[in-house]
């Protein structure tokens, strides 16, 4: 077997019993690199040097037997909006083209005491403001299953290049389904934490009430690895939550007897691919098979949460990207006064889509229609959060799909935004309430993967990570290895 | 059409963006779309129902004024577009 069709876990075990050595691995992962990646598209920058200096400590630490982290030495990628100081960071932006950051992302690093090593920055949509990759200032990503079609968005590059083996973890961030949905269309895990569980210091702001950084992996033991090495309190993210992170991987039984789901009716919403919901009510069948207790659930407010996202998350982003000016940092517009310099820089930076959420977000803040969108969004909010705590009073997770279909195709939805806005339905309420949801593989349509969503309550990743193990470990699907990943 | 391509160009101006013709008419016509889709919100009864910006229940979170490493100068300036003797350069705002 390759070294880059392996899980986290598989390699820990090579590198532990010296079957093999950091720097063998992360070779290998480049080699796969070279051979793949101009089909996949998946990266925007590749940190090749840093890298191999880092398996290298790893090599040494493991010849004087040093006691290691689960994920030293193993290769992933960090979506393009997370901080690496000294590597450039660009949001997939024109504006952030030549952005070095002075300091790391608190996740980063983590990631660095892990020993873990950085293949490179993934692809994404420029700000994380997309469902498709496809809004990226650089490059398409491709989706590993086939390459016509989208790797879902935004994290794409960091999904793709997970299901690719051009990395074996990788980390993306989550606004409104940017980790979920890329992990349900590229056949991979993808986990949201609980708003604040995962310290934002050192993200990209795209809109901060809803932000979340997590986990891209092949399987779910690979998840609960990532989260036990990036969850925590960070005094730089005021709203991160202090309270203690539990050992994810204590969370890896298959006994779920006694468990009980939720299936909240309103998420088979119109236009759902009716073999999407076969496979999820499989899902829930094989959740039964292994102990489960099942009954429905409604959430009635379900069907505004895509209209409310869209006004608290462009609102949010339009505050957000006032910082871009020219003045600190990034793209600087030519102008002979600070105005003109501003609007310059802005017009030159900005690709249409998030002109279009600044313009949405400023025009839903300004006076005459506050009331009428932001203000009201926020209490609609609100009957969307009093849905989840009515529901997580009968069930301890909710079961639903990621998305009405499956991978679209390249150019499908480019001129349609709120078509392309339409995938997100299954999975912004989650953000909007700020609770967990993972994606995980459940099946097929044709030759491309399906999604699962395991939506837990707050701070309940332990449950949600139990649901999904057990549920992986009854089937196969996440051994199977898109057609770019195995070859 | 309830935003005409006069409220579209107030809202770039506000937005510090520039929009050539086709541009405006192409944003117009999306933004009609996709608030047409939002004005479902008005449908909800939120009588008496309080605003959640933000999901934690969090108040200003204090901390103790302390002096602590932070960037350095030239950290801070090393992404500057234009920099003179350690400050960030802008074109001139106040007139004499």
């Amino acid at each position: 077997m390759e070294l880059y069709k392996l899980t986290a876990h598989e390699l820990q075990q090579k590198l532990q019993t010296k079957e093999v050595t950091a720097v063998e691995v992360a070779e290998a992962v480049y080699n796969r690199i070279d051979a793949v990646e101009n089909k996949v598209q998946a990266f925007i920058s590749l940190t090749k040097d840093r890298a191999l200096e880092q398996a290298r400590r790893v090599d040494e630490k493991i010849k004087t037997n040093t006691a290691l982290s689960p994920l030293a030495g193993i290769p992933g990628a960090l979506k393009d909006n997370i901080c690496v100081q000294g590597t450039k960071t660009t949001c997939a932006s024109q504006i952030l083209e030549n952005f070095v950051p002075p300091y790391d992302a608190t996740v980063t690093e983590k990631l660095v005491d892990a020993d873990t090593v950085v293949v490179g920055k993934a692809n994404m949509d420029e700000f994380a403001m997309g469902s498709s990759t496809e809004n990226s200032a650089f490059k398409v990503s491709r989706n590993p299953w086939d390459t016509d079609t989208v790797p879902g968005g935004s994290s794409g590059g960091s999904a793709a290049a997970v299901a690719s083996g051009e990395a074996i973890w990788a980390l993306g961030s989550d606004t409104g389904g940017s980790i979920r949905l890329p992990a349900a269309y590229c056949g991979v895990v993808g986990l949201k934490p609980t708003y604040g569980r995962v310290s934002r210091y050192g993200l990209v702001a795209y809109a901060s009430s809803l932000d979340q950084i997590g986990p891209i992996t092949r399987d779910v033991t690979d998840c609960a690895l990532v989260m036990n090495a990036i969850a925590g309190y960070d005094h730089r993210d005021s709203t991160s939550i202090n309270t203690p992170v539990p050992d994810y991987t204590k969370s890896l039984v298959k006994d779920i007897g006694g468990l009980k789901i939720g299936l909240p009716k309103e998420y088979f919403v119109a236009g759902m691919d009716p073999e999407v919901e076969k496979a999820v009510y499989a899902a829930i069948e094989q959740l039964k098979a292994l102990g489960a207790d099942y009954k429905e659930v409604s959430m009635p407010h379900t069907e505004y949460a895509l209209a409310t996202y869209y006004m608290v998350a462009t609102a949010e982003a339009s505050s957000n990207l006032s910082r871009y000016v020219g003045v600190g940092f990034g793209h600087r517009g030519q102008g002979d006064d600070l105005i003109s310099m501003a609007t310059k820089t802005r017009t030159e930076g900005f690709g249409d889509e998030v002109r279009r959420r600044i313009m949405l977000g400023n025009y839903a803040l300004s006076s005459g229609y506050y009331d009428a969108y932001y203000l009201k969004a926020l209490k609609v909010r609100t009957l969307i959060k009093r849905d989840f705590d009515k529901a997580f009073e009968d069930v301890d997770v909710l079961v639903a799909p990621i998305a009405p279909t499956t991978a679209f195709k390249i150019g499908e939805k480019v001129n349609d935004p709120l078509a392309m806005y339409l995938q997100d339905v299954c999975t912004v309420p989650v953000n909007l309430a700020g609770v967990p949801a993972i994606s995980l593989p459940c099946g097929f349509k044709g030759h491309l993967p399906i999604g699962l969503q395991i939506i837990g309550k707050p701070l309940g990743e332990t449950t949600v990570l139990q649901a999904a193990y057990a549920f992986e470990q009854s089937n196969d699907y996440h051994k199977r290895l898109a057609p770019l990943g195995g070859e | 059409m309830k935003v005409t391509r006069k409220d579209v160009e107030t809202v770039a101006v506000l937005s510090r963006l520039e929009m050539d013709e086709a541009a405006m008419d192409k944003f117009t016509g999306q933004f009609n779309a996709i608030l047409d889709y939002v004005d479902m919100l008005s449908k909800v009864d939120t009588e008496g129902v309080e605003p959640t910006a933000h999901v934690l229940n969090l108040k200003n979170v204090m901390r103790t004024d302390e002096v602590k490493p932070s960037l350095s100068r030239d950290q801070a300036l090393s992404n500057a577009p234009e920099q003179e003797d350690g400050y960030f350069k802008v074109p001139k705002i106040i007139d004499n």
